[in-house]
């Protein structure tokens, strides 16, 4: 341990603290991509496939009926069911879905709580979650205002995965052992292998290349991922087209019809998902 | 008819006061015995809790999705602000030249450093990688890892540390002279504790000099720190964006809440005090009938800083704070709700009462009371904002599993079983400073002005030292 690495390292961490990570209310930043979502709730019939694909390609634990119960459960994709009184006539009876998993929040709350740190803002636009950094303080889950941090209650390792089960964990994730917070990546291995690829062969990450399980396995395809960076992208064109703006409290449309939204917007987290609101038939 | 009533026997010779006082810590009652047997067994409960917790997982108590937080934050509170009225007591009366807490300060000051120790306790138990708590201090490391000086947890970090040891250094530092009374009328390993504590003390007049001055700079260092502390606790739940928690008014509320839950628990160890160990004659029933007023005060103060949040979120329209405003009065929660109005803003009322006041198993009963109120009121802060924040999906109610009591009630065996081991190892009551009052009451008014102009900076010419024994 050298007295220069140490000096190093508290300029390099003052330079970060001071520039502020990466949010700027003009749209200066310094992002490498800016990985967004849009769901399309009028698509959605509440299948539940993108939730089960989220437990498959992230290693989530299985924690049994009486632990899901007692709200201890790890789906970071999950499946919100409301009943709407008012829309009781419709032939849904006034169901209504509402996928929910971490919305990325540009402005994100639960980073600047968090003690260690081990939350922090990616310049892809991603919340980052560092699992060995993790010490359990669960601050971050307190000021999520969307509530979908998930903390390792348990040791779940033996009981979620008996024997031979362990050889269906994706080996590109880790396993998170108890006393660690943990939550939606927006898939962050499979951007990594996207843009590691990309890298290789020299060229810029395509639109599409990078596809989520959530999306992959949604059977009306409500769920489309991309960077919005990329002018060309299907994901940036979606927002455009529904005009929905990044770094507002309120989005000012020039037509009423346009369906976009962000939930909890008024919050001014610039969550990093739109949804698309349902459209009802007339009766 | 008010009596004029003195606080003090002012006949009382230094010599009694020595013995009085030494005597203290080598005969109690035996339900002093009594006590210390109970705190240990709920020790041993919050142990075993802890074993359970630490190897099982944190689900073991209950928490759950929405709750992240419940009981551990709100003992830790809860104990923070315990820890302010010893600082009330022996720093800002001290400096108010309010005389009649020197019988008392001594056992408030240790109550503020244990209650800091217990406190300090729960942010640690309710982590979930205890191991890795050391990782929340600016250490070095080669890795160039630093904790994220945005968050209120390592602000809480600094804050309770440099409050705890300033706490601990007031308290050895005042009680100097009195250890040297100790050193000089002990035999076997309370003599070389003494000798080793009381730092060469003389009573000479340089020392003394030199005391007054420390102790001095000590009070004002510290009263800052007292309010910075309680403070940086709310910012815990003030800086979160939670209906509920994102109050601007919490820091002047926590510290208000604070004192009063402190000044509460001032009078219940006065009385346990008193009891255990016959200082009938130091204190008094007109010390108490002050402390009870004191208490009084600040409980009205902390009443107002109640309706004054209610009105705000009430006329603030804000659509989460209100919801979450009714449903604490309304919910499940009502009856903490309630409790806690009632014990913090109904119950202190006795307190006017002077016939009650002067009535020690009623103000036992009513201290408690007291703190039960402000026990409900962090418990109020912390779990209704999580059952029912922004996301309507995870509403839910989650009471505390029996791992979370016990670790919460051994929280209270654990102070206690640190101040019973003080108070029989350390002279609870301030020996040279009783001396002093009972000094400074004889004399003429004529003489008191002379003094009170020269207090800190010269001592007089008959300073009570070690020479009274």
């Amino acid at each position: 341990m050298s007295l220069d690495n140490i000096l190093n390292n508290w300029s390099d961490y003052r330079k970060a603290a001071e520039e502020g990570g990466f949010y700027d209310p003009e749209g200066n930043h310094p992002y490498e991509h800016r990985w967004t979502m849009s769901i399309n709730l009028d698509l959605c019939n509440g299948c539940n496939a993108c939730s089960t694909a989220c437990y498959a390609e992230n290693n989530l634990a299985f924690v049994g009926k009486e632990r899901f119960e007692k709200g201890h459960a790890m789906s970071w994709m999950r499946i919100e069911r409301y009943w709407d009184d008012q829309d009781k006539d419709y032939p849904e009876k006034g169901a209504s879905f509402l996928p929910m998993m971490c919305q990325q929040c540009g402005a994100a709350t639960c980073e600047p709580v968090c003690p260690v740190a081990a939350t922090y803002h990616t310049p892809d636009g991603l919340n980052a979650q560092v699992y060995n950094r993790c010490i359990g303080s669960r601050y971050c889950s307190n000021n999520c205002p969307y509530r979908v941090r998930y903390f390792n209650f348990y040791s779940y390792y033996d009981d979620a995965w008996p024997e031979p089960m362990q050889q269906q964990l994706n080996p590109d994730i880790t396993v998170r052992d108890k006393g660690v917070m943990e939550k939606c990546t927006f898939c962050v291995q499979r951007i990594r292998s996207a843009k590691d690829k990309a890298q290789m062969e020299d060229r810029p990450v395509r639109d599409g290349e990078v596809m989520p399980a959530c999306a992959q396995s949604c059977p009306t395809s409500a769920i489309v991922f991309g960077d919005t960076l990329d002018e060309n992208s299907a994901i940036s064109k979606l927002w455009k087209k529904h005009q929905v703006k990044r770094n507002v409290t309120q989005q000012h449309k020039e037509n009423p019809e346009l369906r976009g939204y962000r939930i909890f917007e008024e919050l001014n987290v610039d969550p990093s998902v739109m949804y698309l609101e349902r459209v009802r038939e007339e009766v | 008819m008010m009596v004029n009533e003195k606080d003090i026997n002012e006949q009382i010779a230094w010599a009694k006061i020595n013995t009085d006082v030494l005597r203290s810590m080598e005969n109690p009652r035996k339900s002093y015995w009594v006590a210390v047997a109970v705190c240990l067994a709920m020790v041993a409960c919050a142990m075993l809790a802890e074993y359970i917790q630490y190897t099982v997982g944190m689900g073991v108590s209950n928490l759950n999705n929405p709750h992240m937080w419940d009981m551990y934050i709100a003992t830790f509170v809860f104990w923070i602000g315990m820890s302010h009225s010893g600082t009330l007591l022996s720093a800002i009366l001290h400096l108010l030249h309010a005389d009649w807490r020197k019988p008392i300060y001594r056992f408030a000051e240790a109550m503020t450093t244990f209650s800091l120790l217990t406190a300090g306790l729960f942010p640690i138990i309710h982590l979930g990688r205890v191991w890795n708590m050391y990782w929340v201090l600016p250490y070095v490391s080669d890795r160039g890892i630093w904790p994220n000086f945005r968050s209120p947890l390592v602000w809480d970090a600094f804050a309770i540390s440099t409050y705890l040891s300033a706490s601990m250094l007031f308290l050895f530092i005042g009680m100097i002279p009195d250890l040297a009374i100790c050193r000089d009328n002990t035999t076997g390993w309370r003599k070389k504790l003494y000798t080793a504590l009381s730092l060469g003390w003389e009573g000479n007049d340089r020392q003394w000099r030199n005391f007054r001055k420390v102790y001095l700079l000590m009070a004002c260092f510290l009263i800052p720190l007292a309010v910075s502390v309680h403070s940086i606790v709310s910012a815990d739940f003030a800086m979160s964006i939670m209906p509920g928690w994102h109050v601007t008014s919490f820091p002047p509320y926590f510290v208000a809440g604070a004192l009063y839950s402190g000044c509460a628990a001032i009078i219940t160890l006065f009385i346990m005090l008193r009891y255990f160990f016959r200082f009938e004659e130091y204190m008094t029933l007109p010390i108490m009938e002050k402390t009870a007023k004191l208490t009084f005060a600040i409980a009205m103060v902390w009443t107002y800083l109640n309706l004054i949040e209610f009105a705000s979120v009430w006329y603030g329209h804000d659509m989460y704070n209100k919801e979450l405003l009714i449903a604490k009065a309304t919910g499940p929660y009502a009856w903490v709700f309630w409790t806690m109005l009632f014990c913090g803003s109904v119950v202190p009322f006795a307190l006017a009462i002077r016939k009650l006041r002067r009535h020690m198993p009623t103000m036992f009963v009513v201290s408690i009371l007291l703190n039960v109120g402000m026990f409900f009121e962090r418990w109020m802060i912390v779990a209704p904002t999580l059952s029912l924040s922004h996301e309507p999906w995870q509403w839910d109610v989650m009471w505390g599993s029996i791992v979370q009591w016990a670790l919460v009630f051994g929280s209270f065996g654990w102070f206690g079983l640190l101040f019973l081991v003080f108070v029989k190892v350390f002279p609870s009551v301030s020996m040279y400073e009783v001396k002093e009052m009972v000094f400074h009451r004889n004399m003429t008014a004529g003489q008191r002005d002379v003094l009170r102009m020269t207090d800190h900076a010269k001592p007089v010419k008959q300073t009570p030292g070690v020479e009274g024994a």
